[in-house]
């Protein structure tokens, strides 16, 4: 039980019922919603209800961030569950779902248990384990998904790893579509891709770094689609990064199959000239592409052929990350800069702002039928408090993650989360 | 120019005309040096030049150890057998580990590229690039540049021709910068699986034939390729690489009379060029050795010796 909570005077912006008008969210006890919208005063504020002025403020959905990666089991010195999840707190973020590259994988019940259990006892947020696909996500055998998926996983998947056998796809595909399961892959082919690095192009042979061309996510994304057209599975790819892809996914969904895509936020805000001098906080999986095909995943994200957002936090320290290019590892935190990252292409009228918190909490909640992404009567309480003008400049020692391998660095951002609430308990304030 | 305003070399990308013309000059004075009988000066006498080599190579190293030794410092090789360690982190950790040994230059040669930058901010010396992986070779570029001034007396409008696997190549990358910084004419010459992607962009002209590609050439600049990519991964046979792109003297007909014939080394005699043209009178693979020294010596001393007689910037020629 929880103590009542009223938050006046917000701007409530909850994409599941395109509401956007300044109003009070009143929460009860048990930590659900009972209220929320400009008439919500009429049925009177709960006894002993703390409440607070949020004048200025915009009240959404806790925002559900699909891709995240933790360290936790076996990697804990680079991000424990409970680290993540206080990252997650920082950012806006109440509920994500964990990909199951870990030590041991992610692929027996067993750990999907401990995982549970473990976010239960010391997360803040909601954390959602996902389920490898394939046993060890070796690509052969697939694991338990029935049981896998009862036992709490809300996703299967390979995580980082690409999966090249497509007889072992259509099976795991057939027999995922049996329980409702979704499928999220990244596509990437490795003979195409091998040894590619960056985005192949001038900048990657300026530089003698070896290139991974698009067609090495577009020919891998364009099979999967076509078996999951075979499959009717539901096929989410995890992270486009060019318009072609996009382009893919919208012809599939014509032809009837069902095929949702997220991007990840590096992917809307960098470029690969922001690799620079070999930054290895910006080599990430897809590579960062030209500056076009950012712009045109802006415009597929506003048109909703891109579905979500996410974060594709994936925490690297200093042994995996400070190496030359081409030896050093994938990935960049972003917990906790997604959502100020995200409200630059609100600042710059490039994605309305419903729109983005659309993309940021309701549809990945949708997608992964995940308890999250709206604010109506009777949702569990999981809020963001959003400043959407607030200044603050990225630096390395207020990052609560774990690791600080940000791409965002010394970042200047107009606007952030100034408070989250998940199932009505404050957990995240500035 | 009095001075030259980088702490590193660790490339050709970001030198101007004026630093490679200073650079060039002073190893024209070098070359003096090299040709007395008495070679060894004191200029650097008191310091301490460390190169240190993760992949083998036993010309550019002696190459960088003669010059540093003719220029009276003391010169300490170490070469990092990088077979059983992995690279990076060995590249760190002797970073630091020599650091400490408070070297005055770090010579360094890495399959990586982006090593040597990498290593220039680790350490508190000047770090010369003796070649990172596919990215710069900028020495090798340097004694190029020179040998063909010496023979030509100018590098500006001259055309000249890089032959080979273009795409593997660091000494390539650099040439082709350094070779339009001083107002050359680059070609490429090779086959479609040999070139990088966008090199249409990186200021050359791209020819798939010999003939067409080496047409009015002063210089024919020949590239290495390394065994293991001659059969079937990147061209089909030896046979077949030779007889479309190797350099004989049929071939080379169609180049300027005068037109010079250089090779970075160590040539594959047969696959790449003929030793009737390695070995012919319009080869300048010889001087192109002695160049190297030069080279090396005049770049070493003008980090060490003039980088203090002016502003500079950190971490140029990167």
């Amino acid at each position: 039980m929880i103590k009542p909570l009223v938050l006046k005077n917000a701007r409530i912006l909850d994409p599941s019922r395109t509401l956007d008008q300044i109003g009070t969210i009143m929460v009860g006890s048990d930590g659900k919603i009972l209220a929320a919208g400009a008439d919500a005063l009429n049925q009177g504020t709960p006894e002993g209800a703390e409440v607070k002025d949020c004048s200025g403020l915009v009240a959404t959905p806790g925002l559900v961030d699909a891709r995240v990666f933790v360290g936790e089991p076996g990697a804990e010195h680079r991000e424990t569950i409970e680290s993540a999840s206080r990252a997650a707190a920082a950012g806006g973020v109440t509920s994500f779902i964990m990909m199951p590259d870990t030590d041991p994988v992610l692929d027996d019940i067993a750990l999907i248990e401990f995982v549970k259990k473990t976010a239960r006892d010391k997360a803040v947020v909601n954390v959602y384990p996902a389920a490898a696909l394939t046993r060890g996500l070796h690509g052969e055998e697939m694991t338990e998904i029935g049981m896998l998926k009862a036992a709490g996983a809300v996703a299967f998947t390979q995580g980082r790893h690409a999966l090249a056998d497509t007889q072992v796809l259509r099976r795991a595909m057939t027999y995922a579509r049996e329980f409702g399961a979704v499928v999220s892959l990244e596509a990437r082919d490795p003979y195409l891709a091998v040894n590619g690095v960056m985005n192949e192009g001038l900048f990657a042979s300026w530089l003698g770094l070896s290139g991974a061309p698009r067609e090495a996510e577009l020919i891998p994304l364009e099979r999967d689609l076509r078996i999951a057209a075979l499959t009717g599975a539901h096929y989410h790819a995890a992270k486009i990064s060019v318009p072609e892809s996009a382009e893919a996914i919208r012809v599939a969904r014509g032809r009837g199959a069902k095929a949702t895509c997220g991007i990840s936020i590096n992917h809307l805000s960098l470029n690969e000239n922001d690799i620079g001098e070999y930054r290895t906080f910006f080599k990430l999986s897809p590579p960062l592409r030209t500056e076009d095909d950012r712009q045109a995943m802006v415009d597929a994200l506003a048109d909703g052929t891109i579905d979500i957002i996410v974060s594709s936090h994936d925490p690297q320290d200093v042994d995996t990350k400070r190496l030359p290019f081409a030896d050093a590892a994938d990935g960049a935190i972003g917990l906790e800069t997604m959502l100020s990252a995200a409200l630059r292409l609100h600042h710059a009228d490039r994605v309305p702002l419903m729109r983005l918190i659309h993309a940021l909490s309701t549809r990945p909640a949708e997608i992964f039928g995940l308890d999250a992404g709206t604010l109506k009567p009777g949702a569990k309480a999981d809020i963001t408090l959003i400043d959407l003008d607030e200044p603050w400049l990225v630096s390395k020692d207020m990052i609560l993650s774990r690791s600080k391998n940000t791409p965002f660095d010394e970042a200047r951002f107009s606007g952030r989360a100034v408070a989250t609430y998940v199932a009505g308990r404050l957990v995240h304030s500035l | 120019m009095v001075f030259f305003p980088h702490r590193h070399l660790l490339g050709i990308k970001g030198l101007t005309e004026q630093d490679i013309t200073f650079l060039l000059d002073r190893a024209d004075e070098a070359v003096k040096i090299s040709r007395q009988r008495e070679k060894k000066t004191s200029t650097l006498r008191g310091l301490t030049q460390i190169n240190l080599f993760f992949e083998a190579s036993t010309r550019t190293q002696s190459s960088f150890e003669l010059a540093g030794k003719r220029l009276g410092a003391d010169v300490m090789n170490m070469s990092v057998g990088n077979s059983s360690v992995k690279k990076g982190e060995t590249l760190i950790d002797t970073a630091m580990t020599l650091n400490a040994m408070r070297p005055d230059v770090l010579v360094i040669r890495h399959a990586s590229a982006g090593a040597a930058a990498l290593l220039s901010q680790k350490v508190a010396c000047s770090v010369v690039n003796a070649g990172d992986g596919q990215h710069e070779h900028p020495t090798q570029a340097l004694l190029d540049a020179l040998t063909i001034r010496r023979a030509k007396g100018k590098l500006s409008r001259i055309i000249v021709a890089i032959c080979g696997d273009v795409l593997h190549s660091r000494v390539a990358r650099s040439n082709i910068l350094l070779l339009n910084a001083m107002g050359a004419r680059v070609r490429v010459v090779a086959p479609a699986t040999l070139l990088p992607s966008g090199i249409a962009q990186m200021g050359v002209e791209v020819f798939h034939s010999m003939e067409e590609g080496l047409k009015d050439a002063d210089v024919v600049m020949m590239l290495r390729l390394q065994r293991e990519r001659m059969s079937g991964a990147f061209v089909p046979s030896v046979r077949e690489y030779f007889h479309f792109y190797g350099l004989d003297a049929e071939k080379l007909k169609a180049a300027k009379e005068d037109a010079l014939v250089m090779h970075p080394g160590p040539m594959n005699r047969g696959v790449e060029i003929a030793s009737e043209v390695a070995d012919g009178p319009q080869s300048v693979i010889e001087s192109q050795v002695e160049m190297g020294v030069a080279v090396r010596m005049a770049v070493l001393e003008t980090l060490l010796v003039s980088q203090n007689q002016g502003p500079r910037s950190e971490g140029v020629g990167a």
